[in-house]
């Protein structure tokens, strides 16, 4: 990775490129896939981290490693700030990653919901990173509203299917000023790279790795086509690709300024 | 079939017997079993009858190989697809339905599987429900734990570690009224992170009563779809109103309760038709209220005190498994829960496949948490068990096992906002 190519979350910097889910597979998995992925933020269920005894999963996330709980189990934005506070009184930092969902089906997210425990969590000085629907008008409010980033969904998550919103990721990518980071439904490398190469800021996968053969292996392979999808953009070819290559023989080629 | 179940005690006496007996045999001497009693809330929904329309229509010889085959090619599951994978024309694929659902669960759930525990507060019962341990003809030691029994089988069980607990009772209204349940659910709240309920069936009101002292999730199992045959199992009490009953899951979301579960006890009848029903029913009831969690149990009949002839008929393991995969297959969100009634080995496999929750440190008796827990001696009463288990294994023991499969075993995951 580009040394001087750094990503600011709230005025926090980081590295990597690639935020690692934690809650579908074994705690015994965690360190080497946050090792092998060469991740610096990994994001955990309050509901699954308030636990008593027994195994706790932020036994299992190293220390340097930065917290992103999620408030998944909100179905509104009143319980969104709830856990939000809980998560922080059990010592989790100030990033939050909000997600409210009233379908236990689809788990997407509700966006109008999103926009509400955005505003009143980012007045209390939390980073807010809101997951929501690929919509440019919720994600202009979000950033209204304090977002520290922008947490579109791919395609519905632990589906694997990819880029199914690529086109309105792409118009939040060109016309929001906070990171984007493209989460759920990112099923392979190649799709993170795609979405890398978009000009996305950041990778969040979590079913993609726990469904693979071998999960630390798996986290490499992300991390790398991570990392080639983000050299692929800043080298400026991504966007070539993408828009057309020029005509060899210029459609303007007729214009001449003439000479006096 | 109906008459393996009768057992008559020689402790009941001659006039008891003798209303036994009419119950048993003449089925005029009972109630009408679809007729609401008077302090029954009727709720206008059209979910009964779609499932049982569906129900009715089923025919399942009529699904071929090529309709199973198709089934496992689709990408989402119809309600046709449903019925496909749960024929007989589906037990050949067993295999790959079993793939498939483990590719789901996968999916949905990673490889985790959440542990829970019951807790039976009381055993009264007022219903004569020819197959279970708890009827009122049945001649068994009757309890019902006082609040500060409650605490301790509460404190016992939270020293072993468990998060989730499950608070059951007999079908007693009397007994074990809606304010005694409410406070058993106020202590569990001090013990656990999460607070479900097995218990007979409540008003909406009394619902939101519950949620209000710390419940969020409620089991009602309907037993069977099948309501002729309903009427013949379920011969007098509150229970035999089957409409009612099916309409708990629906009352409950209305009370503000998170989660539902749903159940046919597999063996009481044609378990096709009953596994479609139950399928079906989660399935409106999620569309109707989109944001509630459900889940699925799927406990098969097992032999009762004083009546070791009762067993699943023709549900065999296979059969379950079948079940099992396909409830997997048609709903890949749902919670699905396998009962301790089933063998260890049974349940080892199951979690790898569709099951993403299962009980430990069970029993279905009243107050013998301690004695089973600690081996230490308890020098109180306690209440007889609803029903024979048959996995025993221990917190610790299936914690361990769970994590031996290669699994994450999970004691919490949940909050109560």
């Amino acid at each position: 990775m580009q040394k001087d190519d750094i990503l600011i979350i709230g005025g926090h910097e980081f590295h990597s490129r690639f935020i690692l889910g934690s809650g579908k597979y074994s705690l015994s998995l965690i360190e080497s896939a946050i090792k092998d992925a060469g991740a610096e933020i990994v994001t955990l269920a309050v509901r699954r981290a308030n636990t008593k005894e027994q195994e706790n999963i932020l036994d299992y996330i190293p220390k340097h490693v930065t917290l992103l709980p999620n408030t998944s189990g909100a179905r509104n934005a009143a319980e969104a700030v709830r856990i939000a506070r809980l998560a922080k009184e059990l010592g989790c930092g100030s990033f939050v990653k909000i997600e409210i969902m009233r379908d236990s089906k689809y788990l997407l997210p509700d966006n109008e919901e999103t926009v509400r425990a955005t505003e009143i969590l980012a007045k209390e000085g939390f980073v807010v990173m809101p997951y929501m629907y690929p919509d440019l008008n919720t994600a202009r409010d979000l950033a209204d509203a304090g977002a520290a980033a922008i947490m579109p969904l791919a395609s519905p998550i632990g589906s694997n299917k990819g880029l199914a919103t690529r086109d309105f990721i792409q118009i939040l990518i060109d016309e929001i000023d906070l990171p984007i980071i493209v989460d759920a439904g990112i099923g392979k490398p190649s799709q993170a790279c795609e979405a890398m190469e978009m000009g996305a800021a950041a990778i969040m996968a979590n079913t993609a790795l726990a469904t693979a053969g071998n999960l630390p292996m798996m986290a490499a392979a992300f991390r790398r086509a991570i990392e080639a999808g983000r050299l692929a953009y800043l080298s400026g070819l991504g966007r070539v690709l993408a828009r057309g290559a020029a005509a060899s023989d210029p459609l303007t080629g007729f214009l001449h300024e003439r000479t006096l | 079939m109906e008459n393996q179940f009768f057992v008559d005690s020689e402790h009941l006496p001659a006039q008891a017997l003798e209303r036994k007996h009419h119950l048993e045999t003449e089925p005029s001497f009972r109630s009408n079993h679809m007729e609401y009693l008077p302090d029954m809330e009727q709720i206008s929904s059209d979910i009964r009858s779609k499932v049982l329309s569906q129900m009715n229509a089923y025919d399942y010889l009529r699904y071929t190989k090529k309709d199973v085959e198709a089934a496992l090619e689709h990408e989402t599951c119809s309600i046709e697809d449903l019925k496909a994978l749960l024929s007989p024309a589906a037990e050949p694929y067993l295999e790959e339905m079993a793939e498939r659902a483990r590719l789901e669960t996968g999916r949905h759930f990673g490889n985790t599987v959440y542990l829970f525990t019951p807790l039976y507060i009381a055993n009264y019962c007022e219903n004569y429900c020819v197959y279970c341990g708890f009827n009122c003809y049945n001649h068994i030691h009757r309890m019902i734990l006082t609040p500060e029994q409650i605490e301790h089988e509460m404190k016992v069980i939270a020293d072993s570690g468990m998060e989730e607990i499950l608070i059951l009772t007999g079908e007693s209204r009397a007994k074990s009224n809606v304010q005694y349940i409410g406070e058993a659910c106020k202590l569990a709240r001090k013990y656990f992170r999460m607070t479900g309920l097995e218990i007979y069936p409540l008003n909406t009101d009394e619902y939101r009563y519950l949620h209000d002292c710390g419940a969020d999730y409620v089991t009602v199992f309907q037993e069977t779809y099948d309501t002729d045959k309903y009427e013949t199992l379920h011969l007098s009490g509150h229970k035999r109103v089957w409409p009612y009953r099916f309409d708990s899951q629906e009352r409950a979301l209305m009370g503000g309760m998170r989660g539902v579960a749903f159940s046919a006890l597999l063996g009481l009848s044609d378990f096709h038709k009953d596994a479609l029903a139950t399928a079906l029913h989660a399935y409106y009831l999620q569309k109707k209220y989109p944001h509630a969690e459900i889940s699925l149990s799927c406990p098969r009949l097992r032999p009762i005190i004083h009546n070791q002839k009762i067993h699943p008929l023709d549900v065999g393991e296979k059969q379950l498994c079948q079940i099992i995969c396909a409830y997997r297959i048609f709903l890949p969100f749902a919670g699905i829960t396998v009962s301790s009634r089933e063998s260890a080995s049974f349940r080892n496999g199951i979690v790898k496949i569709a099951a993403t929750k299962i009980s430990a440190g069970v029993s279905t008796g009243i107050g013998d948490h301690e004695s089973k827990y600690t081996g230490k001696e308890n020098d109180t009463a306690q209440g007889d068990e609803q029903f024979e288990i048959d996995d025993s294994r221990s917190l610790e023991t299936m914690y361990r096992d769970i994590s031996k499969e290669g699994l994450q075993p999970v004691l919490n995951d949940y909050l109560y906002v």
